[in-house]
C-alpha cells in the first residue's frame, strides 16, 4: 500500500499528510482528555476522616509520597490523583509499595480496612482535584447491556488485557494484569484513574453506562463456564499446542509403543 | 478341515463371484500376503493418515453449517455475550455450529483438534524419516513428497483458521497480507488481487473456502496416495536385527496381522481425537468475538505450526530501506523472516537427500535403516535444525510466555537474537559427540561384551567385573553399522599433467564428505569381535561357581558376591562376632 501511494504521492507529502492527521487526532484526544478532572467532584470526607487519613498517609505512604503529596524520588505526586487512584492502589494491595520494579504488583492481602482507605483517599482528595470513588448507582451493572460491554471491551482493553481478559505483556516487563479477579469497583476505578501504562478512559470517553456494560461483560468473563471443556487457560494457541505436544502426542505414542509391543 | 459351514460357502462363492469378474485373486493373494516389518515409530505416518481421516470427515459435516461469507448480520443465536452484534455471515454460521447445532462444537472441536494432529504427526513421522535415513535412495522422492505434504498441511491448516472470522483469524489473515506485501516488486498488487481491494474486503473469506475445502484437501489427498503407493511398491525399511538384510523384509504378513494392527490403531487414533474434541476446548471463537480491522487483542497467536512463523517476524529487528529516488519501500524485517527464513528452511528440507548424497558419493540402495548414532553428522545437523525451529516457537509465544514467566518481553527478544545464532551450533557439536560416544559404547561392547555391574572377587583376591557376551539381537544391531570412507582428495591435474578442470567442486565436496564421515569411531574387525565375545564368555564361567549357589540362601547373589563357602561370616558385624568367639 506503501509502495502505490508513494507512486501517486512524493513521500514528503505522503508524510507531512500523516504528521497531520496525528495532530488533529492528538490534538483531539488532548482536548477530550483535559475535560476529565473539571468534571470530576472534589469529593471531601468529613474533617475526622481526613485527620485520620492524614495520620495513615504519614505513617505509611509519605516516605515515598512526601509530606504533603508532593512526590520524591521514590514515588510520584499524588496532588490531584484523587479518592478512587488511593481506592485503587490500595485495594488491589498495590500500595503500600513492598520493593520497587517495573510495576506495582497487585497482592491478594493489604494492610488497611475499608475504613483506613477511605480515610486515606478522603485526605488525598484534600489535595487537589482528581476522580472520586464511584458510588454503589455507578457500580451497579445488572440492567447493563453485556454484548455492547463485549464490543467496548474488545474496542478499548483486549489489546492490553487480551480479548479473554486474561492480561497480557506490556514492554520492558510490564503488562497488563488479569482481569479475572477484578471487581466491578476495581474495574471501574482502573477505567476512571489509568493506572501506569492504562489509559484514563474519562467519561466523555466511556460515559457510565459503558463502563457499566464493560463491567457486565468482564464479570460474565469471569462467571462464564467453559462451552468446550476444559479451557486451558483460555491463552488461545500456545496454551493449545503445549497440550498438544504433551498430552496428545503423549497418549498416541503411548499407543504406537503397545501396539508394536503386542506383536511379539 | 473337512465339513465347510454355510458361512465360509457363502464367502467362497462371493470370492469366486467377483474374481471371475475383476481378477481379484492373484492380485490379492500377491499383496495379501505382502510382509511389513514392526516398530513404533513406523506407526507415526499412520497417525497423519488417520488424523487426516478424522480432518476429512469432521470438515465435511461442517460444510454442511459453515457460510462463507463476509456479509454482515445481526447475531441471535444463543449465546448471550454476543446477542446483538454485528459480525459476519462466517463468524455467524460457526458461532451457530459451536452453540446451536446437535453436536456442532465436538465436531468443531474435533476438526480442529485433528488438524493439529495431522501436522504434528507429518512433522514427528518426518523426523523418524530423517534421523533413521530412510530418505536416502531410493527413496528420495517420497521424501519430496512427504515436504510436499507438510507444505499443504500448514496451507490447509491456516486457511482453515481464517475461516470463521473471528478476532484472531483476522489477525492472522492482516499479517498474512503485510507478508505478501513484503514480496518485492509485486507485493501490494499481489495482495490486491488476492483480496480483491483493500482489506479485509468482501471476497476472500468465500475465496479461502475453495481453497481450504477442495483444492488443498484434493492436493494432499492425490500426495498421500502417491507416497502410500511408493511405500507399497518400495517396501518398507526395517531396522538392522538378526536375519534382517538390505534385501528382504522381516515383518507380518498384511493380513491378518498388520490389517488388525493398523485397524485398531485406527480407532484409537481416532478415539483420542473425539475424546480431546470433547473434553478440551479448542479456539473458542464466542470469546475472541467478530473480526474488526481496527480490534486486536493482546497475546494474538497462530496455531503451533505457524508459530516458527510469527517467531521470526516478532525477533526480526525493524529494518527497512526506502529506495531513494523512486521511493519503494523493502520491508527487510517483513521480507526476511516472512519469506527468506521459511523459504530456506523447506528448500533444504527439500534437498537434503540430494545434497547428502551428493557430500557422500553414497549411490547404494538402502532398505536397512540407519541408528541415528551412526551418522553422527546428520543426526547432529537435525537436531540443529530443529533447535532453531523450537527458539523461534519460543519467539512466537514470546508475549505468554513473558506474563507466565513475570519476564521483560524485550529481555526475551533480545535473548532470542542471540540464541538463535548461538545455540544451534552448540547443539550440533553436543549431538555429535554424543552420537560418537554412543559409537565408542557400542565398540566396547562389541570388543569386551556388556558390563554387568557384577563385581567378581577371584579365590586369589583379584576384583573383576563381569562381561556378558552380547545377546544374538544385539550383536546383529551393532554389526550391521557400515563404516563410510570419506571421498579421496582429487588431484590437481592427472597423470598426463592435463589441468583438472573439476578440481575446486571436488575439493569442496572432499572436505564436505571428509566433515560428515571423518569422524567416525570404527567398527572392530570380525575376528576382533569374535574375541572380544569368547573373552566375555569366560568370564561368565568365572562366575558360574556362584550361580551354582544360587538357591542356597547363605549365598549372597545380588551386586558384588563373592565366592563363598557356607560357614563364612555374611557380613562385617558377623565376622567380628566370629572373630570376638574365636
Ligand atoms: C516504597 C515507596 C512507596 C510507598 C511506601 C507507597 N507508594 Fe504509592 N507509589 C509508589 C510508586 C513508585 C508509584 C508509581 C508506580 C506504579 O504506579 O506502579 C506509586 C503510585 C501511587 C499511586 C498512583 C499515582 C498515580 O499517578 O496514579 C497512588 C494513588 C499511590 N501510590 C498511593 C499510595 C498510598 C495511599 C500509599 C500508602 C498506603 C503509598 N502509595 C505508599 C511508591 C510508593
Ligand atoms: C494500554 C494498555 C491498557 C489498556 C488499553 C487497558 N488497560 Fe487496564 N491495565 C493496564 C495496566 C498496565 C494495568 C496495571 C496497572 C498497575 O498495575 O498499576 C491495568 C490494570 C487494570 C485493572 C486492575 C486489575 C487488577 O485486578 O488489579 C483493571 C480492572 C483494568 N485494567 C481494566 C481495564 C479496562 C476495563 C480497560 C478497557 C476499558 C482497560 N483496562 C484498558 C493496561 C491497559
Ligand atoms: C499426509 C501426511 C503423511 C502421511 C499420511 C504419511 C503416511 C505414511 C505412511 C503410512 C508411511 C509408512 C509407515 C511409516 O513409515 O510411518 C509413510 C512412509 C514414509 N513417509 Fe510419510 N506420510 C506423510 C507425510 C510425510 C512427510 C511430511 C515426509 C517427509 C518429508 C514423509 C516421508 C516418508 C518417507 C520417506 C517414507 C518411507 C519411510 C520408510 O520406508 O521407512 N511422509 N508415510
Amino acid at each position: 500500500m506503501k509502495f502505490l501511494a508513494a507512486r501517486r504521492r512524493s513521500p514528503i507529502v505522503a508524510s507531512a499528510l500523516l504528521v497531520g492527521a496525528l495532530a488533529v487526532v492528538g490534538g483531539g484526544y488532548a482536548a477530550l482528555g483535559s475535560v476529565q478532572p473539571a468534571e470530576a467532584a472534589l469529593a471531601v470526607g468529613s474533617q475526622t476522616q481526613v485527620e485520620k487519613g492524614e495520620q495513615l498517609y504519614l505513617e505509611g505512604c509519605s516516605s515515598c509520597h512526601g509530606l504533603k503529596g508532593e512526590g520524591t524520588a521514590s514515588g510520584p505526586t499524588l496532588v490531584g490523583v484523587g479518592a478512587a487512584s488511593v481506592s485503587f492502589q490500595v485495594s488491589t494491595g498495590r500500595m503500600p509499595l513492598a520493593a520497587p520494579g517495573a510495576q506495582a504488583p497487585a497482592k491478594a492481602e493489604n494492610p488497611y480496612s475499608e475504613d483506613d482507605i477511605a480515610a486515606m483517599a478522603a485526605f488525598v482528595a484534600t489535595l487537589g482535584p482528581g476522580p472520586a470513588i464511584p458510588t454503589a448507582e455507578q457500580l451497579d451493572y445488572a440492567s447493563a447491556d453485556e454484548a455492547y460491554g463485549g464490543e467496548l471491551f474488545r474496542i478499548n482493553c483486549a489489546q492490553c488485557h487480551q480479548a479473554a481478559g486474561q492480561g497480557g505483556a506490556l514492554t520492558q516487563g510490564k503488562y497488563a494484569p488479569s482481569l479475572m479477579d477484578a471487581t466491578p469497583q476495581v474495574i471501574y476505578e482502573a477505567m476512571l484513574t489509568g493506572p501506569q501504562n492504562m489509559p484514563v478512559f474519562s467519561d466523555a470517553q466511556l460515559p457510565t453506562e459503558d463502563k457499566q456494560a464493560i463491567t457486565a461483560y468482564i464479570m460474565g468473563l469471569q462467571e462464564a463456564s467453559s462451552m468446550g471443556g476444559l479451557n486451558l487457560g483460555r491463552f488461545g494457541p500456545v496454551t493449545e499446542g503445549v497440550f498438544l505436544a504433551t498430552a496428545i502426542f503423549a497418549a498416541l505414542i503411548a499407543a504406537a509403543v503397545w501396539i508394536g509391543i503386542k506383536s511379539r | 478341515m473337512t465339513t465347510t459351514s454355510p458361512v465360509e460357502k457363502a464367502g467362497g462363492a462371493t470370492a469366486t463371484y467377483v474374481d471371475e469378474r475383476v481378477g481379484s485373486n492373484k492380485f490379492l493373494s500377491r499383496n495379501l500376503g505382502k510382509v511389513f516389518p514392526d516398530h513404533w515409530s513406523f506407526m507415526l505416518g499412520e497417525i497423519a493418515l488417520y488424523s487426516f481421516i478424522v480432518v476429512l470427515l469432521t470438515g465435511v459435516f461442517l460444510t454442511l453449517w459453515f457460510k462463507p461469507s463476509m456479509a454482515e448480520v445481526v447475531y441471535d443465536g444463543s449465546y448471550v455475550p454476543l446477542k446483538g452484534v454485528m459480525m459476519s455471515e462466517a463468524y455467524d454460521s460457526a458461532l451457530n455450529i459451536s452453540f446451536d447445532v446437535r453436536g456442532g462444537l465436538l465436531l468443531r472441536q474435533m476438526h480442529h483438534w485433528s488438524a493439529l494432529i495431522f501436522i504434528a504427526a507429518m512433522a514427528v513421522h518426518m523426523f523418524r524419516v530423517f534421523f533413521t535415513g530412510a530418505f536416502r535412495k531410493p527413496r528420495e522422492f517420497n521424501w519430496l513428497i512427504g515436504v510436499g505434504l507438510t507444505t499443504f498441511g500448514l496451507l490447509a491448516g491456516f486457511s482453515g483458521y481464517s475461516l470463521p472470522d473471528d478476532l484472531l483469524s483476522g489477525t492472522g489473515l492482516q499479517i498474512a497480507r503485510g507478508i505478501v506485501q513484503a514480496v518485492p516488486v509485486v507485493g501490494t498488487w499481489a495482495a490486491f488481487l488476492l483480496f480483491d481491494g483493500e482489506f479485509p474486503g468482501t471476497e476472500f473469506i468465500s475465496r479461502l473456502y475453495g481453497v481450504h475445502i477442495l483444492l488443498i484437501p484434493g492436493l494432499i489427498l492425490a500426495l498421500v496416495t502417491i507416497h502410500l503407493m511408493l511405500v507399497w511398491t518400495q517396501k518398507h525399511t526395517q531396522f538392522p536385527g538378526p536375519g534382517r538384510t538390505n534385501d528382504n523384509v522381516v515383518g507380518y504378513p498384511l493380513l491378518p496381522v498388520y490389517m488388525a494392527k493398523a485397524g485398531g490403531f485406527f480407532f484409537i487414533v481416532f478415539g483420542i481425537i473425539a475424546l480431546v474434541g470433547g473434553l478440551v476446548t479448542i479456539n473458542p471463537i464466542w470469546i475472541f468475538g467478530p473480526y474488526m480491522p481496527d480490534q486486536v487483542s493482546a497475546g494474538s497467536q497462530p496455531d503451533w505450526y505457524i508459530g516458527f512463523l510469527d517467531g521470526a517476524l516478532r525477533v526480526m529487528p525493524n529494518w527497512e530501506t526506502i529506495i531513494p529516488g523512486v521511493g519503494w519501500t523493502i520491508s527487510w524485517n517483513i521480507f526476511i523472516p516472512a519469506l527468506v527464513v521459511p523459504g530456506i528452511i523447506f528448500t533444504v528440507l527439500g534437498l537434503y537427500p540430494f545434497i547428502e548424497a551428493w557430500v557422500t558419493g553414497d549411490k547404494r540402495e538402502h532398505n536397512l535403516l540407519d541408528r541415528p548414532r551412526n551418522a553422527p553428522t546428520r543426526t547432529a545437523f537435525g537436531m540443529m535444525a530443529i533447535t532453531f525451529y523450537v527458539l523461534l516457537w519460543v519467539g512466537g509465544a514470546n508475549d505468554i510466555i513473558a506474563v507466565a514467566f513475570d519476564l521483560s518481553i524485550n529481555s526475551i527478544i533480545w535473548f532470542l537474537r542471540f540464541a538463535l545464532i548461538i545455540v544451534p551450533p552448540i547443539v550440533f557439536v553436543v549431538t555429535r559427540r554424543t552420537c560418537l560416544s554412543l559409537q565408542r559404547r557400542d565398540r566396547e561392547k562389541l570388543l569386551h561384551g556388556y558390563e554387568s555391574g557384577r563385581i567378581l572377587r577371584l579365590p586369589h583376591g583379584e576384583f573383576i567385573e563381569v562381561h556378558q557376551p552380547l545377546s544374538e539381537k544385539d550383536l546383529a544391531v551393532i554389526t550391521a553399522k557400515h563404516d563410510y570412507v570419506p571421498l579421496p582428495a582429487p588431484d590437481k591435474a592427472d597423470a598426463d599433467g592435463v589441468r583438472n578442470k573439476k578440481y575446486r567442486a571436488q575439493m569442496l565436496r572432499h572436505r564436505l564428505s571428509e566433515f560428515f564421515y571423518g569422524v567416525n569411531v570404527p567398527k572392530p574387525s570380525a575376528a576382533e569381535i569374535e574375541a572380544g565375545q569368547h573373552h566375555a564368555a569366560h568370564d561368565a564361567e568365572l562366575e558360574a561357581p556362584l550361580h551354582e549357589y544360587e538357591d542356597d540362601d547363605q549365598i549372597r547373589t545380588f551386586h558384588g558376591g563373592v565366592l563363598h563357602h557356607p560357614g563364612m561370616p555374611e557380613t562385617n558385624a558377623e565376622q567380628l562376632e566370629q572373630e570376638h568367639r574365636s
